[in-house]
């Protein structure tokens, strides 16, 4: 007997096995089940909903995945063998209940129990996305989450640029920019999605150029045309998030009240000078975030809105806001962390401060409230002096 | 023998888009028991800056938020919440630029 066939027998001697059927009825029942087998090995196929993870990152991973040290685990390989070897790893790291599964995936094919063919990243998506693979928060499951998703920006200038650019490198899907503008000389000072050689061109198509330049395998989607209570649905329905980068208060109320009526968060930013606003509004459940005008109520009238002659605005500070914005999106998209939800952060560039306020639901909210009755409309534009 | 009093003091943040009715400064320190007081030190002799915040009946406009610390004065009880020691309030407008 060779030394692995007498370790082998060895392991089945304390290693409990199970069939391929009783796997998955353990599966249904909330065990995880885990396929310890080689990219390569699963990409054809794999046991619905299993855990893939091949053995050689089993150890260093398995807590991200099962944090519950008394949860069965159930691991599967081709055959049968190298799932024995890994109960045995997984035992002695301290997770109670660990079974194999007699047989691997040839028994479970073989008893025709369901398999799904899971998403697989090439060579070159592989390399572009590394440090975010390397990230158990991220990982192959959370890269394909943004390759499957779909944002919405509104306004590719001072704001939309460093959304634009960090969304597309982030691997965002499907990429839709709005914009009626054309590039100038003056926007360049901040708006670096655009660049000299392009002067003159819609913005929406500067910016495909830019992001398909940073990143070709994502789709970017152009509408050359300004937001209206007539398009507004259509063009932000089904996206899984919208970001506000407008530069101006009619449009912010639409967008926000469009969002509200989708049901899509709304990540909102805006500038001036060397000041900045940023939150996440809407999107969860009713009454749960609050939405810009939970905030703001209604826009002020004329005399007292902001100027809507040229503002003034730090080249850099957009990035700092749009920045922040780019990483709520993704925080989003991925599920990840706390939203900036309920609380509107501030920023003050001159004193380099962050300060944060809060920002509850407001159960009176004409937008989000239980009796919300604002309906869709074009709010003449409100300029001051 | 003298009798000193010391009035309570607010430090009122001012947002961009209104420092110029404060001489371009981002914050003010002024004199005020409540959220009023505080406000009117801070327009006293301002009428397009008073008119700026509140309405003919004396509220604050809607479109204007004051925060005490984070929160909104409209949930503390309005103007007349009183100001404690060292109180910072922060006025906050729309900001529309993008």
């Amino acid at each position: 007997m060779s030394l692995k066939d007498r370790r082998l027998a060895e392991l089945r001697a304390r290693i409990p096995e199970v069939a391929a059927a009783e796997a998955l009825d353990l599966q249904q029942g909330g065990a995880l089940l885990v396929d310890v087998r080689e990219d390569e090995e699963t990409a054809p196929g794999s046991p619905a909903g299993a855990l893939r993870l091949p053995r050689g990152f089993l150890e260093l991973r398995i807590e991200d995945k099962a944090p519950d040290p008394a949860r069965t685990i159930l691991l599967l390989c081709a055959g049968g063998t190298r799932s024995l070897f890994a109960a045995e790893d997984l035992a002695r790291l301290g997770y109670a209940d660990v079974r194999s599964v007699a047989g691997g995936f040839s028994a479970w094919k073989a008893a025709g129990l369901p398999v799904e063919v899971p998403p697989t990243l090439d060579a070159a998506q592989r390399e572009r996305y590394r440090r975010h693979l390397t990230m158990p928060e991220v990982g192959e499951a959370g890269q394909h989450r943004l390759l499957r998703s779909r944002v919405a920006l509104i306004g590719a200038g001072g704001l939309g640029s460093p959304i634009a650019l960090y969304l597309a490198a982030a691997g965002v899907g499907r990429l839709t920019l709005i914009d009626d503008d054309r590039v100038e000389r003056s926007n360049l000072q901040r708006q670096i999605l655009h660049a000299e050689s392009r002067l003159g061109q819609r913005k929406v198509e500067s910016g495909r150029t830019a992001l398909l330049d940073l990143n070709p395998t994502i789709e970017v989607v152009a509408h050359d045309t300004r937001l209206d209570s007539t398009n507004v649905l259509e063009l932000l329905g089904g996206h899984d998030v919208v970001v506000d980068g407008s530069d101006n208060l009619p449009t912010r109320y639409l967008v926000n009240d469009a969002c509200q009526r989708l049901g899509v968060p709304n990540v909102y930013g805006a500038i001036f000078r060397f000041e900045g606003q940023v939150a996440v509004f809407g999107g969860g459940a009713p009454g749960e975030r609050p939405c810009y005008r939970c905030l703001f109520p209604e826009p002020p009238p004329s005399e007292f809105a902001p100027s809507c002659a040229e503002a003034g605005v730090l080249g850099v500070l957009p990035g700092v806001i749009g920045t922040i914005m780019a990483a709520e999106t993704v925080k989003l998209l991925l599920g990840l962390g706390e939203p900036l939800a309920g609380r509107l952060l501030l920023y003050d560039g001159l004193r380099g401060e962050f300060t944060e306020i809060a920002v509850p639901a407001d159960p009176d909210c004409p937008s989000c409230g239980p009796g919300g009755t604002v309906t869709l409309s074009d709010i003449a534009a409100v300029c001051g002096a | 023998m003298s009798e000193t009093t010391t009035t309570a003091e607010a430090v009122i943040r001012v947002p961009t888009p209104l420092r110029g009715f404060v001489g371009g400064r981002d914050q003010v320190t002024v004199p005020g028991a409540t959220v009023r007081e505080a406000l009117a030190a801070l327009t006293a002799g301002q009428e397009s800056f008073r008119d700026r915040l509140f309405t003919a009946e004396g509220e604050l406009r809607r479109f204007v938020n004051v925060y005490l610390g984070r929160d909104d004065v409209r949930r503390l009880g309005g103007l007349d919440a009183a100001l404690p020691a060292g109180a910072t309030l922060t006025v906050m407008v729309a900001l529309a630029g993008g």
